[in-house]
């Protein structure tokens, strides 16, 4: 075994948040898919770390983890602020940016 | 140099490779149980199930800060915090059944598949002989993990750094403008709007309830206020301290320094 198998998974777990994002319709359940995707790509910074023997990986997925934290603070603010003036949470309900 | 440093050096180990093969599902079927839940809280909990194992992952991968900040960051606040919105916005806003795109979902079913198919394939056929360096071979700062990254993070990527927190400070702001419920205005009356109201005679007295007496003897709230003629003005004490009735605590002693414990005195001395 070698350090491509968390690069496989790494892949998997990408492409099925993908999946989520295409298809499901709660906003929620959206956001949730699309970090797996930030978490999948970390595992392959991580893996990529390890195999280039330098540390920059680690460091990238730090920020990736920094960034993923504000952008979910800011997108369920938003959810939530649509949900206050539509009274639901589907992707397919929000299609005007104010009322 | 850490433990998990020096035991995997360059190859993966038996350990780790058990590790993966029970983990790696794991996240896997959470990955999958996320996307295909019905109950978005299913969907919360299956994600925290496969970001621990992410975390285990980091952590054998010798970067046990990422694993721990994954830990604490993802699914300590940041799942925490989905849920906490989930409870908000209300668990049973699940998933609307009807298809606005016709065949959307089988689509992006297809395209998934084959995204995972393309990335699986490139990724098996490309690496197959690489051979990892490690980070316990020498590079620069890897001798431990957290002195390695703070070093880089606080020259080569200082400014990046620096970026980020402007971006939280900015995410933050953004977060509390948005998440602010505004009143409306209607059914709140201002201040002004109150006195005149108060004075026209829409509320039962003008001024608010009296406070109780306070006197030299008693301060107590069952002591009741006495008006300018000397009687008793009834709306100073409340109708549940009238409605209660008093127990007294029994007779006091009459040597009040009984009380204290009997400090020794000429009088205490006397007495024995």
């Amino acid at each position: 075994m070698t350090p491509t198998y968390y690069l496989l998974l790494s892949a998997l777990l990408f492409s099925i948040g993908a999946v989520g994002v295409l298809v499901r319709r709660n906003a929620i359940v959206v956001f949730m898919c699309i970090e797996l995707m930030l978490n999948a790509v970390n595992l392959s910074l991580v893996t990529f770390a390890r195999i280039n023997g330098a540390l920059d990986g680690q460091v990238m997925a730090f920020f990736v983890m920094v960034v993923a934290a504000a952008e979910v603070v800011v997108g369920l603010a938003i959810i939530m602020s649509i949900f206050r003036t539509r009274r639901t949470a589907s992707v397919d309900d929000a299609n005007l940016l104010k009322y | 140099m850490s433990v998990l440093a020096q035991a995997a050096v360059d190859t993966v180990s038996t350990g780790e490779a058990i590790a993966f093969w029970v983990l790696g599902p794991l996240a896997l079927a959470g990955a999958l149980g996320m996307v295909f839940a019905r109950n978005a809280v299913h969907s919360a909990l299956m994600l925290v199930t496969t970001m621990f194992c992410l975390a285990v992952f980091y952590i054998i991968q010798q970067a046990p800060f990422l694993g721990f900040v994954q830990i604490i960051v993802y699914t300590g606040a940041i799942m925490m915090f989905f849920l906490f919105v989930l409870m908000l916005v209300g668990r049973d806003s699940s998933d609307s059944v009807v298809e606005v795109l016709r065949g959307q979902r089988l689509a992006g079913l297809g395209l998934g598949v084959g995204l995972a198919v393309l990335l699986v394939a490139a990724i098996a056929r490309s690496l197959t002989e690489v051979t990892p360096v490690g980070l316990a071979a020498g590079a620069a700062g890897s001798g431990a993990n957290v002195t390695g990254l703070g070093a880089l993070i606080f020259t080569k990527y200082l400014f990046a750094f620096e970026l980020t927190s402007a971006l939280l400070i900015t995410a933050a702001l953004g977060a509390m403008v948005l998440a602010f419920a505004q009143s409306t205005g209607r059914g709140k009356r201002g201040q002004r709007a109150t006195v005149t109201a108060r004075l026209r005679g829409e509320h039962d007295r003008i001024s608010p309830l009296p406070g109780p007496g306070v006197y030299a003897t008693a301060n107590s709230v069952a002591t009741p206020a006495v008006l300018p003629d000397g009687s008793v003005a009834p709306e100073s004490i409340s109708a549940i301290i009238e409605a209660t009735p008093v127990q007294r605590t029994g007779e006091l002693p009459p040597d009040v320094r009984a009380l204290t414990g009997g400090r020794a005195d000429d009088d205490t001395e006397d007495q024995r």
